[in-house]
């Protein structure tokens, strides 16, 4: 067949010259669109054709606009519409007659408007609000095509808001008695499951029965939704493994209809999807891995014939067989089956085995050593992407043997690279390497110089952050990083007495850095002769300021003089450099040319600013400048007006402007009252003195514009004077901190396995010399290095993760030191003194009050009701779908019932005589709660516990009503996960007949649903509980979020009626308790810096009022008090497992005085309204 | 897949299809560049392309190069075969299709597409199933024209006894 098609192809030249070839005929050339087309192709420039083009669409404007066009003429202009489109001009007058085209037209009148508009316009137009309106009424039409038509253009682009409206009838769809009208509803819902997810949860059990749709196309199609749920959570869907397994095996076996065969080959579409399917559902899963090795066996086998498509098969069955628990036939299998790829002549099949091994080469080494004289012959391959790909594989198995001839690959590879993207992400791959493997120091330095100025503008700004931070940070090992320090100064000097002209900006910085910090460490360098060097480089030309910071700050730390020599050499270009800079606009630059000037004449000062060499692991940044706190108390008691953040003062700015309509927002200010503090102005009594620290740092985090972050440069005074020593490499790598300390320069990789010989010349170095270096640590002892080599990309991922996870402990980290702040309040003190509190509340604080009850109280009223069980079950799939396709089986185990039933929900029965269930809420809450089998089951709902077992351990509100009619009631729950807020609604039936098709829905924003379970039931009965979960999660901080939403439910007699639900949650339900000791306590403190502080009401002024609003504040709240001495106290929490928040209390002139502090804006203020309203209303 | 190009050996767009929402700058852009960049290619390279966070997959059929971005964890070669498929359709549908057949006829080319491929992913992969969908709707067509003033009451007389006829309209 294809040979066909290229050969009629290739006769189309001819076709083109003579337009009176047979074939003219049916290329209509007689319509406008032929003419438009053939008068295009005639013309010569691209000008005429722009002219042609817009007179063409002025005329189409004109047509289209006119009212007596007939449907048939909007067709053909829309049409050329299109075409003008394709050539790339814009048509948007036409978009809005697409759009009635498609409403008002007919037939292929309608085809051609739809089309149009999903050429047109994108998923986000506005445009295409107007479409809704005839996509519904499409999708109710009678007509066959029209409902297709409807359904393929909602599953191109549909306005995502919109789809609740048609969420309905789309399902409807889904039992439509036409296969093809089935087949595109489920895609329609695929893509709606892509697009929003939350809105198509309720109907995944539906999916179930597309699964096992008789008409083997809509199951095909039902995959891809499979396939994205399962790529999100495999874990709730192990259990379709035994079906997937047994379609695979039925379409392996030939048992399709002959018509989805593709080259004899049978559905290859539908098999590549399932193993895709199946690599996902058996990855970490032994036993679900172990119903797959038969078919995949059998995958392997069966694909014989040698064509394109058995390859794709084959491509796919061996990264399965990679990704599932091992087994070691099939590996074996599988490796052979690499090997086809990689020997054979075909350049794609030969692209995709290099492909295969990168994939492979983690788990078995081995196989890239068999192919070894293949990879070297790819290596130098003519096509950049057989190279490319090459190199991700060489990527893979680098070891410190091979790391150099690896990575003078990769750099040979990047000279000659042209694609911005390839350039990025290989510079990021050398500097891993040369990071984890260097084999000595030299080499080291030289390859990241390499890497430095190949990257040019491109350089991603952690490289060279992550440069300074090793050089900075050092290793274990004293000498060895004095060494590494003076290879670098000396590279750097002697490559600057080249006088280079055009090395990257960020090359230029880290340059400066290194020569400032290090320099002083090469005793025959005299710092005059470096300063030169400097200065010299500020007269280039294209410098950027940034870049002329990094130079002055180099130049403010070395213009002390090498050895106490100041006077006679140094001042002379110094001072010319800061009277140069001295009126620069840049008032950065302006500040730190002044700086330098005082600095290089004092030198006293300067040895103090600037100690040299001091270890910079003590340094201790006060984000908070609380040494500025002594002067902020004196202004205020001289009457100034109180600091506010920006935030606070453009709220009070909009309250002022407009009446507010919520009685509690975050307007603290405002809501002073409540804390019965009389005026506001007063400064005595109100210490708002806070909160400068987060924002003016953040001021003065000039845009890094994709460079190098200079904060550390640029806030230059620190708690001991200047700063910016030693905070300049510290600053950027922030993040970093605590990821394993740099790996590469310990003093056994130094020398110990590949002493520094000269490099040997890539000249004259074979193909098999090549593969030795290569392969090297990889042949010599198998054994060690299959163990060894999957560890080496793992820990460099993990390494990776650790990083971006480890940012807000490390600050805490970082500024781990022994200088205390001596006048920093409580700290001080607290580190001195045991903190050996009474105070110390962990467990019962954590436990609400209502479940005090001890166990067994009730076990009287239990009564076992065996059978439910089973009844359960039935209820819950009660027309399983007969399928020639699927054993559609659910496994129930009995007391995983809650979890297992995936889409499903559970319906508990009840026993008749009850009364209604809301009155039993309060109750039920304080029953015992212990899981036992069948305990959900027990008869009366007085005493049943409508909560799942796995949940009654955890700390959780009362069941409170939400709403109820006749028929139906819903009472909700929250329960206090660790990590989450689990929203439990009870829906629970009257005891009149059934409901049926029960589902809920529930609008969130601004939380996150992580998960959804139980919201759609097919039929609750009489007095059954129904319990739907919503896992929540805050990831901003509000104060309350209401979630609203509906219930509908549908009589037996065919009503359908809705409920309106509302909630609201507060910031308290996301707050857990952070156990944290008074010392780790005092680091996260001065590490964050976002604060507020308050002066609140106080409980019982008369006895003990600090322990008691404490333990009010840490009940209501959940905080966990840290600590409590004399009249202060410190509590923390943490919201969800996220932001950390620290709160200091002290009573104050019988005020409590709080002051908040958190590493997330907002947080605090919205900490802080619950407190004061905890206080206020006790 | 995230689109599908068509373009002549002269770099001139046949056919589009963008299967995630872009800008229309964005979609200029990227046809720019990857027009150049398969065009610059030589005939026995791979037909694969790293571009990108994404791949490329091309294949040339005469003068025309068919073009597929996906993404990296899908399958190349597959990839290759449902471009094949499209023109072993397109040659079906126009008996031994040729360029011109697509410039002059790219609306029918659109709707082929379309029933092959729904937001990105194979629909209907059995050919004649396509092309039975294809026909079905042409054939309506040819209906409505000949008998215009039929069709307002033929959807009268259905909705008003849709409960019986639901599905019986064609």
């Amino acid at each position: 067949m294809s040979d066909v098609v290229e050969k009629t192809l290739t006769a189309l030249p001819g076709l083109l010259s003579l337009d009176s070839q047979t074939g003219a005929g049916k290329l209509s050339s007689s319509t406008k669109l032929g003419n438009l087309i053939r008068s295009i192709t005639e013309l010569t420039s691209k000008h005429e054709e722009e002219k042609l083009i817009q007179r063409e669409l002025a005329a189409i404007k004109e047509q289209v606009s006119s009212p007596n066009t007939t449907m048939r003429q909007m067709r053909e202009a829309m049409v050329r519409s299109v075409y003008c489109e394709m050539l790339g001009y814009e048509a948007d007058c036409s978009y809005i007659h697409a759009i009635k085209l498609a409403q008002q037209g007919t037939g292929l009148d309608k085809r051609v408007g739809y089309l149009a508009v999903s050429l047109f316009l994108n998923e986000n137009h506005e445009l295409l609000l107007l479409l809704v309106n005839t996509v519904l009424k499409d999708l109710q039409s009678t007509n066959l095509i029209e409902v297709c038509m409807a359904l393929t253009v909602v599953s191109q682009m549909f306005p995502k808001d919109m789809i609740p409206a048609i969420l309905p009838l789309v399902e409807d769809k889904l039992t439509h008695p036409k296969e093809m009208v089935r087949r595109k509803a489920v895609l329609a819902l695929y893509k709606f499951s892509l697009v929003a997810p939350t809105q198509v949860q309720h109907i995944h059990r539906r999916f179930r029965k597309a699964l096992c749709d008789k008409d083997p196309g809509v199951m095909a199609a039902s995959l891809h939704i499979y396939l994205q749920m399962i790529k999100e959570s495999p874990e709730g869907y192990r259990d379709l493994a035994g079906s997937f397994v047994t379609i695979l095996r039925q379409v392996v076996g030939g048992k399709l209809p002959v018509e989805f065969n593709y080259h004899s080959v049978p559905a290859p579409w539908l098999q590549i999807q399932l193993l895709r399917i199946l690599a996902l559902l058996g990855k970490d899963d032994q036993s679900t891995s172990e119903l797959m090795y038969d078919v995949l066996d059998e995958s392997l086998r069966r694909a014989e014939i040698n064509h394109n498509i058995t390859y794709a098969i084959l491509f796919e069955c061996v990264k399965a067989i990679y990704t599932i628990h091992p087994r070691a036939d099939l590996l074996e299998k599988a490796a052979k089956c690499i090997g086809n790829f990689v020997l054979s002549p075909k350049i794609n099949l030969k692209y995709l085995g290099l492909k295969a091994l990168t994939y492979v080469v983690q788990q078995d080494a081995n196989l890239a050593l068999q192919h070894q004289m293949t990879i070297i012959e790819c290596l130098d391959h003519s096509d950049l992407i057989i190279k490319r790909e090459t190199l991700e594989l060489l990527f893979r198995i680098t070891n410190t043997q091979n790391v150099r001839v690896i990575v003078e690959k990769m750099l040979g590879f990047l000279r000659g690279c042209q694609d911005d993207y390839t350039i990025i992400d290989l510079l990021a791959k050398v500097a891993e390497l040369a990071e984890k493997y260097a084999p000595d120091n030299h080499w080291f330095i030289e390859t990241m110089n390499c890497v430095l100025s190949l990257g040019g503008t491109l350089m991603p700004p952690d490289i060279p952050s992550n440069f300074l931070r090793l050089l900075a940070e050092g290793s274990d090992s004293e000498e060895d990083d004095r060494q590494l320090r003076m290879f670098a100064v000396n590279s750097y000097v002697s490559l600057l007495n080249t006088n280079p002209t055009n090395l990257p900006q960020q090359y230029l910085q880290v340059i400066s850095w290194v020569l400032g910090e290090y320099s002083h460490l090469i005793d025959d360098l005299s710092a005059s002769l470096v300063i030169d060097l400097l200065v010299r480089l500020l007269d280039q030309p294209g410098l950027t300021s940034d870049t002329r910071s990094w130079v002055l700050s180099a130049v403010a730390k070395l213009s002390a003089g090498g050895s106490g020599a100041v006077g006679s050499e140094g001042p002379g270009p110094v001072q010319r450099v800061a009277q140069q800079h001295s009126s620069s606009l840049d008032t950065q630059l302006r500040q730190q040319a002044l700086e330098l000037q005082l600095l290089s004449q004092d030198p006293e000062l300067h040895a103090r600013v600037l100690p040299r060499g001091a270890s910079w692991a003590g340094l201790e940044v006060d984000s908070s400048l609380s040494f500025l706190d002594g002067f902020v108390s004196e202004a205020l008691a001289k009457g100034a007006a109180p600091y506010k953040p920006p935030h606070q003062r453009q709220e009070e700015l909009r309250q002022e402007k407009a009446l507010s309509l919520e009685p509690y927002g975050l307007s603290l200010p405002l809501s002073l009252s409540s804390c019965s503090i009389a005026d506001r102005h007063s400064p005595t009594l109100l210490s708002i003195s806070s909160g400068l620290s987060g924002h003016s740092t953040e001021l003065s985090h000039r845009a890094g514009s994709g460079s190098l972050r200079l904060d550390g440069v640029r806030r230059v005074w620190g708690k001991d004077g200047y700063l910016a020593q030693r905070e300049g490499p510290e600053e950027p790598s922030v993040p970093q901190e605590t990821s394993i300390p740099a790996p590469p320069l310990s003093p056994q990789e130094g020398g110990a396995l590949s002493p520094p010989s000269a490099e040997p010349s890539k000249e004259e170095r074979d193909k098999q010399q090549l593969a030795s270096s290569l392969f090297q640590g990889l042949s010599s002892h198998n054994s060690t290095c299959l163990m060894g080599k999957p560890e080496a990309p793992a820990s460099q991922r993990f390494r990776k993760k650790h990083t971006t996870l480890g940012s807000t402990s490390s600050s805490s980290g970082s500024s781990h030191s022994g200088r205390d702040p001596s006048n920093h309040f409580l700290y001080s003190a607290l580190s001195e003194e045991s903190p050996a509190s009474p105070l110390m509340l962990t467990q019962s604080s954590r436990a609400p009050p209502i479940r005090t009850e001890t166990n067994g109280t009730h076990t009287q009223e239990e009564m076992p009701v065996p059978p439910a069980a089973n009844g359960v079950a039935e209820v819950d799939d009660p027309e399983a779908p007969p399928s020639v396709m699927t054993a559609n089986e659910l496994p129930a185990p009995g007391v995983a019932r809650w979890s297992s039933l995936m889409g499903g929900m559970e319906v508990v029965p009840l026993c008749p005589q009850t009364p209604p269930p809301i009155d039993s809420a309060q109750s039920s809450g304080e029953e015992d709660v212990t899981p036992e089998p069948h305990r959900e089951l027990r008869d009366c709902p007085l005493t049943s516990d409508p909560i799942p077992p796995e949940l009654r351990d955890l700390p959780r509100s009362e069941v409170t009503p939400l709403s109820s009619d006749q028929r139906l009631c819903v009472s909700c729950c929250r329960v206090q996960r660790e990590e989450a807020l689990v929203l439990l609604l009870l829906l629970s039936g009257a005891s009149g007949p059934a409901l049926l098709d029960v589902s809920l829905e529930l609008q969130c924003h601004p939380l996150k649903v992580a998960s959804l379970r139980g919201n759609a039931v097919e039929r609750l009965p009489a007095q059954g509980v129904s319990v739907c979960w919503y896992t929540l999660l805050m990831e901003e901080p509000h104060t309350h979020v209401m979630v609203s939403g509906s219930v509908t439910y549908r009589e037996e007699a065919g009503h359908t009626h809705t409920l309106d639900i509302s909630t609201k949650l507060s910031l308290a339900d996301f707050l857990r308790p952070l156990p944290l000791s008074t010392e780790e306590y005092g680091r996260l403190w001065l590490s964050i810096s976002q604060d507020v502080k308050q002066n609140l009401q106080l409980l019982h002024p008369d006895t003990d009022p600090l322990h008691s609003s404490l333990t009010l504040l840490r009940d209501k709240l959940h905080l966990h008090i840290v600590d409590i001495i004399g009249s202060e106290g410190i509590l923390a929490c943490q919201l969800l497992k996220g932001a950390v928040c620290l709160l200091h209390c002290r009573v104050h002139g019988g005020a409590l005085a709080v002051w908040l502090r958190s590493a997330v804006a907002g947080l605090p203020d919205c900490l802080l309204y619950h407190c004061q309203r905890v206080l206020h209303e006790h | 897949m995230q689109f599908m190009l068509l373009f002549s050996r002269q770099g001139k767009l046949r056919l589009q299809k963008w299967y995630v929402p872009l800008s229309d700058k964005e979609k200029k852009k990227i046809t720019r560049e990857l027009v150049q960049t398969v065009l610059a290619r030589k005939p026995k390279m791979c037909s694969f392309l790293e571009w990108r966070d994404l791949k490329i997959v091309y294949k040339r059929y005469a003068s025309l190069y068919f073009c597929c971005a996906i993404e990296d964890q899908d399958n190349e070669l597959i990839t290759l075969e449902i471009i094949h498929r499209y023109v072993e359709l397109l040659d079906k549908y126009f008996g031994s299709v040729c360029e011109l057949d697509i410039i002059f006829n790219f609306e029918k080319a659109y709707f082929i597409l379309d029933e092959f491929l729904l937001g990105g992913e194979a629909q209907e992969t059995s050919k004649k199933n396509v092309l039975k969908a294809i026909e079905q709707a042409d054939l309506l067509q040819e209906v409505r024209l000949t008998c215009p003033t039929s069709t307002p009451l033929y959807a009268c007389f259905l909705l008003s006894c849709s409960f019986l006829l639901s599905s019986s309209s064609h």
